[in-house]
């Protein structure tokens, strides 16, 4: 019988699994298992083939395959165990994991820990209800994108994009690349979703124009695409009559957003924050069951895959550590709550027992600011204060809170934006 | 010559089909899509309606109680969905109220069993997500839900079974009267049968005039929906429907089988094939539908489409012959899907009244199961994936679909060859994510067992392909 007792179990082998898992080994834990449902390690990044992973980790500039190459080099040096091909159906609150593969069959699991490394899923048509009809040729850019990138199949000869997240930029510029003819990006907000390189690398190089504030309204075609109709939007995102163009595609790809991927948190007991999605976490990234820990995508959708790594070693050496010790010290507890212009805060509570410096916070603001103060506060009390010249919805914030500022606040502390 | 030939494949022709092949005849389908419930049997409210609504002493009335009594002995024998969840029928005034009553004193004339009209109190009491403004309402405890697509596929993979030839992408075009029978003009050549059933949905007014007068004219009507996610699946556990107007049944709310959440249809003039959805009627669905129940989070929608009913210019279903036997099975708009199994009788006792011997068969196929993995206990799941090891890999993540599912499915006597047509077969695709994950595995698989190049396999009907080349490196498919 083989013995189903382990340390750490992290569940998903994307980034936040590969480093939460490495950093699980790092901290001493004993028996890590590591859990993959597809038949490689890498999660998303084997399809992003294109370069900017790792500026910030590394000083270098890596394609995502090189990117998760490091970090798979780096668990395969370590005793951490491996299974692929491997789907997890449910972890329970007393962190059992139950899973399923051809060759273990239907297996439980237990743990000390576990760590959350789930990732997100696109959002698809059906989430922003655009009408027409229904024909083939409406993709997620992910979904192109794996047509393309792992699969060597091309999606389609004329394009326009909606959404200017940045796998949709990204898919751009891979189509043009092949021989298509991108069309538009269409970004029904005033700003851009994603990031400023990607705008001018992916778009202005190939002079691909980005219609900002503009929609698609109408999907057309039988069989195939054959067109879409693209309209601008009034403040509140409503079509504005008159401002019809329409575009003759077989291909519309969709980048309006990503969803972080819970449905085993929600079975796990873990309590959700609604501003961004993903697990409620402490100051280590322990969510609100003891002991199980979430990283990455899965607990709010990050811009760079830099700091999901750094995020996840936190994540790894904290499941580690409750392995070893058990449960953090308690004590005071702060929440950490949205101000003006903030849509969430990563992490949703902190345990100042358990910070050793300082916290890193995480956020994004709802709307594009220049030159500004952030401003960290308790009460009416500033604790800190950091100035920016530009923030954007698509870029992630971080700020590092000392712990001696944070001794001063009670109960709770908010992060602010405020435009000089 | 074929005894029996049967034009069209969604549930009234598969059900016809069925009750063909329990007897000792030669009978065939033809369908000009590339699967079975490819119409408004895969895009409607998956609703077994009481049988409440239509007047008494109509055909629809008669048809409709019989048909839903049938139809949950089909479920139970083929395997398929079917919860039997109770309907309400909201009012929201006095009049409604008085609508109510007479919907109660219709279901008592059709014999609909356990009708009762209930007080406001009682109707939050049984659904305390309503809104407040509700009067009271009707209800119907044999109302049930359904997989409409499922039950035509497996009543036509039983027809199949027990030999009746099904002839996909086979559109009629024309018929002809010759001696003991018709002969029929189709994209695959000219068939003869000495009867015919026209089971053509919203073109059997177009396939009756190929023989004769129709008498009717269909007036295509759409309706559009929303499907939402299993998160919103609980807001209700009844249909809840408002009180019917001129238009149809109204805006509805219900559970699916899938424990998703169904909201609509409105009802708009279109064409006979015209599946589009447009803004102004979504809008029109969210804002009745919030009337019945506040608390839907649109948010959380996956899907939105549209079906389209074959209304004529009559209120009742139209079944006779159109010719000799030429027989029409007309205007089977709602409750059609409901008494399609009681329509198939008719069906038949016209055939054998056009000459045709029903000598019934000894043994014949009349049953089905099906392996949910995503249904089975953890012992059983075991088990399965010891048996099928490809019980163990699961493709699509959302509804827990795995290999072994989707390689049955291509493997049953129908196979799918389409993306679409594994998704209606064993649901891979159709949850939260919309086969954005799976579509492509699914892809793969099907292109596998079918052993067929992946630039071939399409998403849906004719012309939906998905690929259309490589890529200049190629991928894991390079070389091919």
């Amino acid at each position: 019988m083989e013995n189903n007792r382990y340390d750490v179990i992290v569940i998903g082998a994307g980034p936040a699994g590969l480093a939460a898992a490495e950093a699980a080994h790092k901290g001493g834990a004993g028996r890590i298992l590591l859990l993959e449902r597809d038949n490689t390690l890498g999660g998303i990044l084997n399809q992003c083939i294109h370069n900017g992973f790792g500026l910030h980790y590394f000083k270098e500039e890596l394609t995502g395959p090189e990117y998760a190459g490091r970090f798979i080099e780096l668990v395969r040096k370590t005793n951490v165990e491996v299974k692929t091909d491997t789907m997890v159906l449910a972890v329970t609150p007393e962190k059992r994991v139950h899973a399923v593969n051809e060759k273990d069959g239907y297996i439980v699991l237990e743990a000390a820990s576990i760590v959350l490394c789930m990732g997100c899923r696109e959002r698809t048509r059906g989430a922003i209800s655009i009408p027409g009809a229904r024909p083939a040729g409406v993709f997620t850019a992910g979904a192109a994108q794996r047509y393309l990138n792992i699969e060597g199949y091309m999606v389609g000869h004329r394009v326009v994009i909606l959404g200017s997240g940045d796998i949709g930029l990204i898919m751009a510029r891979r189509m043009t690349l092949e021989g298509a003819k991108v069309l538009a990006c269409v970004e029904v907000m005033p700003y851009s979703g994603g990031l400023t390189r990607n705008i001018v690398q992916c778009l202005h190089d190939y002079n691909i124009p980005l219609y900002l504030s503009h929609t698609v309204t109408k999907i057309e075609g039988e069989g195939r695409l054959t067109g879409v109709t693209v309209q601008q939007v009034d403040e509140n995102r409503a079509p504005v009559p008159g401002t019809e163009m329409h575009f003759d595609c077989d291909t519309l790809l969709l980048s309006v957003g990503l969803i972080p991927e819970n449905e085993l948190s929600g079975g796990a007991g873990v309590e959700m924050d609604r501003r961004h999605n993903g697990p409620m976490v402490y100051e280590n990234m322990e969510t609100s069951v003891p002991g199980i820990f979430a990283a990455g995508n899965v607990v709010h959708v990050h811009d760079l895959v830099d700091f999901v790594t750094g995020e996840s070693q936190r994540a790894g050496a904290a499941a580690a550590r409750f392995a070893r010790q058990g449960p953090a010290p308690e004590g005071r507890v702060l929440e950490v709550e949205n101000g003006a212009s903030v849509t969430y805060t990563v992490p949703g509570k902190i345990r100042l027992a358990n910070v050793d410096k300082a916290v890193e916070i995480f956020f994004r603001v709802n709307r594009v600011c220049g030159n500004s103060v952030i401003r960290v506060m308790a009460g009416s009390e500033q604790l800190a204060a950091y100035k920016r010249e530009h923030l954007a919805p698509g870029e992630m914030e971080r700020i590092s809170v000392p712990r001696v500022l944070l001794e001063k606040a009670d109960g709770c502390i908010t992060v602010s934006v405020e435009e000089a | 010559m074929l005894d029996v030939a049967v034009i069209g494949c969604g549930i009234v022709g598969a059900n016809v089909a069925y009750l063909l092949s329990q007897h000792k005849l030669r009978a065939a389908v033809f369908e000009k899509e590339n699967d079975v419930s490819m119409g408004t049997t895969r895009a409607n409210s998956a609703i077994v309606h009481a049988g409440y609504d239509p007047e008494p002493g109509t055909a629809m009335a008669r048809l409709n109680v019989r048909g839903s009594a049938l139809t949950k002995e089909q479920c139970a024998a083929f395997d398929v969905k079917y919860r039997q969840i109770g309907s309400l029928v909201l009012a929201f005034s006095d009049e409604e109220m008085a609508t109510v009553r007479r919907l109660y004193e219709n279901g008592v004339a059709n014999g609909v069993p356990g009708v009762r009209v209930l007080t406001r109190e009682e109707t939050l009491a049984m659904e305390p997500n309503l809104s407040d403004a509700v009067c009271g309402a009707l209800y119907a405890p044999s109302a049930a839900i359904v997989e409409p697509w499922d039950l035509a596929l497996a009543l036509a993979e039983a027809a199949v079974e027990n030999g009746v030839e099904l002839h996909l992408e086979t559109a009629v075009t024309g018929a002809e009267k010759i001696s003991g029978g018709w002969r029929l003009h189709t994209a695959k050549g000219d068939f003869e049968a000495r009867a015919v059933v026209n089971a053509a949905g919203v073109e059997a007014d177009l396939v009756a005039a190929m023989a004769g007068e129709p008498g009717f004219t269909t007036i295509p009507s759409r309706g559009e929906y929303y499907l939402l996610d299993k998160s919103q699946g609980y807001v209700v556990n009844h249909v809840v429907f408002q009180c019917p107007n001129r238009d149809g049944k109204g805006v509805l709310v219900s559970p699916t089988v899938h424990y998703n959440l169904i909201v609509g249809p409105n009802a708009e003039p279109s064409g006979r094939e015209d599946v589009s959805t447009q803004a102004d009627a979504l809008a029109f669905v969210r804002e009745k539908a919030v009337k019945s129940v506040p608390g839907v989070n649109f948010r959380e929608n996956i899907r939105n489409f549209a079906g389209v009913r074959a209304n004529t210019d009559q209120s009742d279903f139209i079944i006779g012959e159109t010719a000799p036997g030429f027989i029409t099975l007309g205007g089977i708009k709602s409750p059609g899907l409901s008494s399609a199994p009681a329509i198939a009788e008719d069906a038949l006792a016209l055939v054998a009244g056009a000459g045709v011997a029903l000598e019934k068969k000894e043994s014949f196929v009349h049953t089905r199961t099906k392996k949910r993995f995503n249904e089975m206990t953890p012992q059983q799941k075991a088990e399965a994936i010891r048996e099928n090891p490809l019980y163990g890999r699961v493709i699509c993540r959302c509804e827990t679909v795995t290999e072994g599912e989707i390689v049955d499915a291509l493997h049953r006597p129908i196979p799918p060859r389409t993306i679409d047509g594994v998704k209606r077969r064993c649901t891979a695709g159709m949850g939260r994510c919309q086969g954005g994950f799976c579509g492509p595995r699914v892809h793969e698989i099907i292109a596998r067992e079918l052993g067929i190049s992946q630039q071939d396999v399409l998403k849906d009907r004719a012309g939906s392909y998905i690929i259309t080349g490589t890529t200049k490196e190629g991928g894991l498919h390079h070389g091919e």
